[in-house]
């Protein structure tokens, strides 16, 4: 791979963001590639917006991603699909998590919902992969587990095998939820391949 | 060759344990905390603590350097403020062991009230600046930094940013991860190099200014500053991260790659400047470089593209391309679509904090607040809170509100670990010039908005020891606050008794409200609540808590202007709150 791989992954805090971008640095550290990994803290526990963006290829400057070049951009929420939707390179992929968190200011009354979500991620990702991956985590009894299933999706995009994944998986997760977050990770790769795995890479 | 991959602060942390520094102090501030965090790591070799305050931390590590040994503070920018009093002088005295202090500055204000550049209170301290573009330089330039100021008797100054602060990066640790052989220096007792009474301090002085011309000469030489050849028909002076994006966008350029930044290299600067055509100096927030370039008679291209606010961007940085060189695309942006419902934070679900406010609103108390989660009383619908300025200033400013004659009630509202940081001194102030504003202490016994560090409320250590932990009530009365309570943070009646009470009482009084951050105790007991739609008659009370897990309804009679709630069970923390303002007994604990 001559260039930069741009990754960006949204979402609301506690959604387990933070976790999966540490196991993709990982893993593209150990497929060998120079790796730079950005984020921002700030108030994230307190259910705010998430971003972090991963970068890697033959060598990585930037820690940030210019809008425009994300190749994959990995959304947990549809709504913060939407928000972070100027992030993804026009031969972008789109991996969605088929979830809503419905922000404080609406439940409140304060803010109003978006009118048509489903017509507008339609719209506005008419490629993406739809991937029901609350749904398969709590299926698999763990809605922590959600970002694995997403990492799994994710793998079929990422120039590296999926044994990579796994091995940082394992390096990066206690031992006792390693069994589980491998099951969500094969579930995930298995739901997007399932849905159509236009373009992937790996 | 061990690689390991980290963060900025946590690179810095390594090269601490690296460089043989023996003592660390801070006090915890996004972006800095995970430095002292990661040092923990190293607690055999390093002590480390959280201390009160950072003027504290900086005496303590000053303290250690005057007794021969290598010692690192680290904090968030205005942090540095709070410390710079004896760090103004301690370059003077200068260092014994190798001192360096971490400035973790926040372009763009992600997590912070003010954006300031901190490489003009290295340039005003007269101390070495180091600004490391990534985690490799982080590690490397913190052990230069140690060297350095050991060398040089100047303590040093590693700024960091956000960007270089939180993203991570593969760290060549060298072939023998371990702590170099640094022996302690010698501590001899020596008035005329430590008490800087003026006929000491002006010899002092003397010997800074001779310093920093030899540590200019150093700065010319360093290998932390290097010329990148290109295309020399533009040539850019950047530092920091800054440097990255230049990378990035003007790969083909001529760059000046500067690392050691204070005092100037101005040489190497002058040397550059006449190898290229036009001259562009591209750095995070003030023009610290380009303005000392100018004032050396250089000419700087009046760069038009707006550079000088907030963080840059790969993209802010085409912009300036475009502009100096006409050849810079944006790729098609399909920009997101406008009037999207925002997330901004919110006190969690449970919070300790919630029930004071809600009490405080209701007796329209005006109210000066302070630095923590607990800021976030200010906003709809709990609306609590009128002024926030820094560490501490809530006890200030309501007395200065209360000496303006303001009137009506007045409070100062403040949290545990703030309260130690510096709202001690205020309180005793108010009792000693008679004032009768009321302080209410949010104690939650933890430093919970940076992430749950340990302080003196509640005796944690970060050596993961335990020691006293310190009563804040019985401080009050011992600083002569004669009225101070202690109420529970989820009783509102008796919130707003004692709240009413003492806000009008004509003297000075403290209330200390307790109750544990949700987030840091997870309790296991507690039965979350749900809401009776038969009995709900849609009034909307329970709303006005401002409560994350109490979700408007379905619409109620005909007008639609009413709502039912309904409680998120996921969400619920049982606090109670909910419950005790439905007049209409429609919330009770799931059954």
């Amino acid at each position: 791979m001559e260039r930069v791989f741009n990754v960006s992954l949204v979402g609301v805090g506690g959604q387990g963001i933070l976790l999966i971008s540490d196991v993709l640095a990982q893993a593209a550290a150990r497929a060998g590639h120079d790796v730079k990994k950005s984020e921002i803290h700030g108030m994230a526990q307190r259910g705010g917006s998430v971003i972090s963006q991963v970068r890697f290829g033959p060598r990585v400057y930037s820690p940030i991603i210019a809008d425009g070049s994300s190749d994959v951009l990995v959304a947990f929420d549809r709504l913060e699909a939407l928000r972070w939707r100027h992030l993804m390179a026009p031969d972008g992929q789109a991996l969605i998590n088929r979830h809503d968190v419905i922000p404080v200011s609406v439940t409140s009354g304060q803010q109003a919902a978006v009118e048509d979500l489903d017509g507008l991620v339609t719209r506005l990702y008419p490629e993406a992969v739809m991937v029901p991956a609350t749904a398969l985590a709590q299926g698999l009894g763990q809605v922590r587990a959600t970002n694995m299933v997403m990492a799994g999706a994710l793998s079929h995009w990422t120039p590296f095998p999926p044994a990579v994944w796994l091995e940082a998986l394992r390096a990066r997760l206690p031992a006792k939820l390693v069994a589980l977050n491998e099951r969500a990770f094969a579930a995930g790769r298995e739901a997007a391949a399932a849905l159509g795995v236009h373009r992937a890479t790996a | 060759m061990s690689t390991e991959f980290l963060s900025g602060n946590e690179a810095v942390a390594y090269a601490a344990y690296r460089a043989g520094c023996r003592v660390a102090a801070a006090y915890p501030g996004t972006p800095s905390t995970e430095i002292l965090e990661t040092v923990a790591r190293f607690k055999d070799a390093i002590d480390c603590e959280w201390a009160v305050n950072e003027k504290v931390a900086m005496e303590i590590v000053i303290g250690a350097s005057i007794a021969g040994v290598r010692a690192l503070t680290a904090m968030k920018h205005v942090g540095l403020n709070v410390a710079m009093d004896p760090l103004m002088t301690y370059t003077w005295i200068g260092a014994h062991g190798g001192l360096v202090v971490v400035s973790a500055d926040d372009p763009g204000m992600h997590s912070s009230q003010n954006e300031q550049d901190n490489r003009n209170l290295a340039r005003f301290a007269r101390m070495p600046l180091f600004e490391p573009a990534d985690s490799q330089e982080a590690y490397d330039m913190t052990v230069a930094a140690f060297e350095l100021s050991e060398r040089s008797q100047a303590p040093v100054m590693v700024r960091l940013t956000t960007r270089t602060s939180h993203s991570a990066g593969r760290v060549d640790l060298g072939d023998d991860f371990r702590p170099l052989a640094v022996a302690p220096k010698p501590y001899c007792k020596d008035i005329r190099r430590n008490i800087p009474v003026p006929a000491f301090g002006r010899p002092m002085r003397q010997r800074v200014e001779e310093r920093t011309a030899a540590l200019r000469a150093e700065a010319d030489a360093s290998p932390l500053n290097r010329i990148e050849d290109g295309d020399r028909r533009l040539g850019i002076v950047t530092s920091g991260v800054a440097y990255t994006y230049v990378k990035e966008i003007f790969p083909d350029v001529s760059i000046l790659k500067l690392g050691f930044t204070n005092p100037l290299p101005k040489e190497l600067i002058r040397r550059f400047a006449g190898s290229v055509d036009r001259l562009v100096v591209v750095e995070e927030l003030d023009p610290f470089l380009e303005e000392q370039i100018r004032a050396m008679g250089l000419a700087v291209v009046d760069v038009q593209t707006p550079l000088r606010l907030f963080e840059l961007n790969p993209m802010r940085l085409r912009a300036l391309r475009r502009e100096l060189l006409g050849d810079a695309e944006d790729p098609a942006i399909t920009p997101a679509p406008a009037g999207l419902p925002t997330r901004p934070p919110v006190l969690c679900a449970g919070c300790s904090h919630r029930g004071a406010f809600y009490i405080l609103h209701k007796l329209k108390a005006t109210v000066t607040g302070d630095i923590g989660c607990y800021t976030l009383g200010a906003f709809a619908p709990l609306d609590a809170m009128d002024t926030t300025v820094c560490m501490g200033a809530s006890i200030g400013n309501a007395f200065g509100m209360e000496k303006a004659g303001l009137g009506g009630r007045i409070a100062a509202v403040i949290g545990d670990s703030t309260f130690f940081h510096s709202g001690l001194t205020g309180l005793l102030d108010v009792v000693y010039n008679r004032g009768r504003i009321t302080v209410v202490v949010l104690d939650n016994r933890i430093t919970a908005m940076t992430g749950h560090q340990g302080n003196p409320g509640n005796g944690v250590t970060l050596m993961g020891e335990t020691s006293e932990a310190t009563d804040i009530a019985a401080l009050a009365r011992s600083l002569g606050v004669r009225r101070v309570c202690t109420v529970g943070a989820y009783d509102l009646e008796e919130l707003e008794r004692v709240l009413a009470t003492e806000l009008d009482a004509p003297e000075p009084s403290v209330v200390v409200v307790r109750g544990p951050c949700v987030i840091a105790e997870r309790r296991r007991d507690l039965v979350p609540y749900a809401v009776d739609a038969a009995a709900c008659v849609g009034c909307g009370a329970c709303r006005k808590l401002g409560c994350p897990a109490i979700v408007r309804g379905d619409p109620l009679g005909a007008d639609g202007r009413r709502f039912t709630s309904v409680i998120d069970p996921e969400l619920c923390s049982g606090c109670d709150l909910c419950r005790q303002v439905c007049r209409f007994n429609a919330i009770a604990k799931r059954s």
